[in-house]
């Protein structure tokens, strides 16, 4: 098979199986709880549901708020082209594109926040500001991580950054530490506990949910499609992290890999929700310049 | 028994009507404030008409020793603020304003309590003013399924300088569809005035009507009430639990916690058909007897539940990011208890030793007592803290009242009230101090009654813990009180 066409079905994968990840996670949460739980299937439905609604749009929304939802799902979309999944390139790879992979979520979220101030509502407001700076700690962590990663792999490329860590890579530790650091990132990034609860109803307490409470019908139809998408994107990257030099690996096993890596992920991400709660929010910066600090030391491990 | 001043009274005493002291105003203000300041406080604060004039009463209670200390005055369209002199009187000095418009002079902030007589949803606000200043509103339509009340949030950034809550949303004038009762609808006003302390509320009423009756009940019927009331207190404490836990994302003790307190429901239906406890509290005993097989199967099932609680609460108690979000939250601290009057689990929470069932015991507890569970901190851990402690102690409690249970008719009928007499039941709700008042006409019928629920007193208690806080630990103080919409608006 060429290696093209891989790389286009690494697309179309993700975009139809997206919605499975939030279903695995709440799954998990339930049978840890005690509980049986939504079915996994339960994100399409809903997407199903909410495209076939109609949308109410406050008199004070300008164009930015329906651009919000949709620029959002289009970034990430446009990042799954650049991060490779289970050793084979990604569609497409330049040097320095791990940069353009940053500032796409960054003009998604721009858009998310620009199109929650554009309601005027004091809730969408609090939820943007604690959003932007939560973010703004992360970005720094991201780079840094993935500084070391590329200063191990001597590529500035994601697809030659992800899957290359050989057995001399992992002996200095630098993935280890990146691994810890971006699974940080991707609870933090995709609004999860112990950074936001995506479960709550209490809007003084969300971050991430409440700048899309106004969103409606196919609107949160984009947005829940997006937040889908985007704990895959973001998983994408973690399991590539963290995985052995796979360019020698027969197709079934990088594939499997990944796959595997991708379940494995959503299972510990339900686990980590049902053993801990929320922390205050005054501690979520505390965690995040604590997952920077393991990117800053996989840095000095890697410089020797 | 009058001396002088005040008539002081135990709970569920018959008073004649004329044997309450009516005072000269200044001396009444006197006489409340002083009290006041030796460590009592106002159960209730309210005018009433009397021979065509308003008549102010206070109901004070003093602790263990002193009993329930009645007196009154007679107010003309104004008179000076108790308020300034005693923060507890605030929200009663308010709602007297707006239902008598006899007006407390001084009073610092006299706005409605609740939207009797005015356009619902308009009200004038308390504002912080200064450059990074900030108001968020929340309610009275909330994103979850609760009742309506409006919070004002003033912040600087995250933290919150002032809360006002605005609530009367649900004022549906219950104590003036009381008057003239009782009929046959006054127990159904009583078991929904709060439908999560239907159990205490009637409890209260029927004292009322025993105590105006002059009725002595069955020693069955008061063990019976008192099981359903403690099985009230499981179920709530249970779900409140859960909800906490809830309420920071610690799911798998919120789940559990919400089978458990069905579990003490359905002990409730299983007395009298309804999980909500309605029909077993009536005038002169309960509605519904239990058998002597459901004796023994109540035990056990409890027993059961007892275990189970047991289980989903140490792992909320072993989880470090739990206890760590509860402790240092929403802090009221003793000394603001005692000034604003709060009472339950919240007062208990700051240490001090409020409780109906000791201080002022009617029914069972007269001769079974139970002991009162305290913390220190006065913050979220130390609320849910507190609920633990009585949940084992109700349960332990529910378990020895089965065994002891004697046989005997569980019902007697009051008979005709008492003409020209008042009476005051206290309960010890799951939410704190019910406190009912009523007083009886020349045919034995009800002049008046006046109903204060716990929120009433606590509402300002969550006000003032959430100071200097962060405004995301709002849901979580105030899941902690857990008041009533409702049992406030009547």
């Amino acid at each position: 098979m060429s290696t093209i066409v891989l790389s286009s079905l690494h697309i179309v994968l993700p975009l139809l199986a997206a919605p499975l990840l939030p279903g695995i996670i709440n799954r998990t949460k339930a049978i840890l709880a005690g509980r049986r739980g939504q079915p996994v299937l339960q994100g399409y439905f809903d997407l199903l549901k909410l495209v076939r609604k109609g949308a109410v749009y406050s008199r004070t929304t300008t164009w930015l708020f329906r651009a919000g939802p949709i620029v959002n799902l289009v970034t990430i979309a446009m990042g799954l082209l650049l991060v490779p999944f289970g050793g084979s390139k990604a569609l497409f790879g330049f040097d320095g594109d791990l940069i353009l992979f940053a500032y796409l979520l960054g003009l998604g979220r721009f858009f998310v926040v620009a199109a929650a101030l554009d309601t005027g509502s004091s809730f969408e407001g609090m939820g943007a500001s604690r959003e932007v700076t939560f973010s703004m700690l992360a970005e720094p962590t991201l780079f840094i991580g993935l500084f070391a990663l590329s200063r191990l792999s001597g590529s500035m490329s994601l697809s030659g950054i992800l899957y290359s860590t050989g057995v001399t890579g992992w002996s200095v530790g630098a993935p280890v530490l990146v691994s810890g650091a971006f699974f940080m990132i991707y609870l933090s990034e995709n609004a999860r506990i112990p950074v936001d609860d995506p479960a709550t109803h209490l809007e003084l307490t969300m971050i991430h949910e409440v700048m899309v409470l106004d969103h409606g019908g196919p609107d949160f139809a984009l947005v829940s499609y997006g937040a889908a998408l985007k704990l895959w994107l973001l998983g994408m990257l973690l399991v590539g992290v963290f995985s052995p030099n796979l360019a020698e690996a027969p197709l079934w096993f990088r594939e499997g890999y990944a796959l595997l890596g991708m379940f494995v992920l959503s299972v510990g991400v339900g686990v980590v929700e049902s053993l801990m709660a929320r922390v205050r929010l005054l501690k979520v910066p505390q965690l995040l310049i604590g997952a920077g600090a393991l990117s800053v030391l996989a840095v000095i491990l890697v410089l020797e | 028994m009058s001396h002088g001043n005040t008539y002081t009274c135990s709970n569920n005493e018959r008073i004649p009507l004329i044997d309450v002291p009516t005072l000269p105003t200044d001396s009444f203000l006197e006489e409340v404030s002083r009290i006041v300041q030796r460590g009592g406080r106002l159960a209730a604060l309210f005018v009433q008409p009397f021979e065509g004039k308003n008549r102010l009463y206070a109901v004070a209670l003093v602790g263990e020793e002193g009993g329930v200390m009645l007196t009154s005055c007679i107010v003309e369209e104004s008179y000076p603020s108790l308020t300034r002199v005693c923060p507890q009187a605030h929200l009663f000095e308010r709602e007297i304003a707006e239902l008598w418009k006899v007006t407390p002079v001084g009073h610092p902030w006299l706005k409605p309590v609740r939207f009797s007589d005015s356009p619902i949803g308009i009200a004038e606000f308390f504002q912080v003013e200064g450059s990074d200043v900030h108001e968020v509103a929340v309610g009275p339509v909330h994103a979850g399924i609760i009742e309506p009340g409006h919070f004002r949030f003033n912040c600087v950034g995250e933290e919150v300088l002032h809360l006002e809550i605005a609530l009367g949303y649900q004022f549906r004038g219950v104590e003036q569809a009381l008057a003239g009762g009782p009929n046959p609808r006054t127990i159904h006003y009583m078991e929904t005035l709060a439908g999560d302390t239907s159990v205490g509320h009637a409890t209260a009423y029927s004292q009322i009507v025993e105590s105006l009756a002059e009725v002595q009940i069955s020693l069955r019927a008061m063990t019976l009430r008192s099981i359903a009331l403690e099985l009230e207190r499981l179920a709530n404490h249970t779900g409140d639990l859960g909800a906490l836990a809830g309420d920071v994302g610690y799911s798998p003790v919120a789940s559990h916690c919400g089978r458990i307190r069905g579990d003490f429901l359905n002990l409730t239906a299983m007395i009298c058909g309804n999980r909500l406890g309605r029909g077993i509290a009536r005038p002169g005993g309960v509605g519904y007897d239990l058998c002597d097989d459901d004796v023994s199967l109540m035990a056990e099932k409890l027993q059961r539940a007892r275990e189970d609680v047991a289980v989903a609460i140490q792992l909320l108690w072993n989880s470090t990011s739990v206890v760590d979000r509860f402790e240092g939250t929403g802090v009221l601290d003793r000394n603001l208890c005692r000034e604003l009057g709060v009472v339950g689990p919240a007062a208990r929470a700051a240490g001090m030793e409020r409780d109906v069932r000791l201080e002022y015991p009617s029914d069972v507890y007269r001769f079974a007592q139970i002991p009162v569970s305290c913390w220190h901190t006065g913050d979220v851990f130390a609320r849910a803290y507190v609920r633990w402690l009585e949940i084992c102690r109700s349960a332990d409690f529910v378990q020895s009242l089965l065994t002891g249970i004697q046989k005997e008719t569980a019902r007697v009928q009051p008979g005709a009230m008492k003409a020209n007499s008042l009476a005051v039941a206290l309960v010890e709700g799951w939410r704190g101090e019910i406190c009912h008042v009523a007083c009886t006409d020349g045919e034995g019928r009800f002049r008046w009654y006046k109903v204060v629920d716990p929120s009433f007193h606590n509402w300002s208690g969550l006000a003032w813990a959430m100071r200097n806080q962060q405004i995301s630990d709002f849901p979580l103080c105030n899941k902690s009180f857990n008041l009533s919409y409702c049992g406030h608006d009547l």
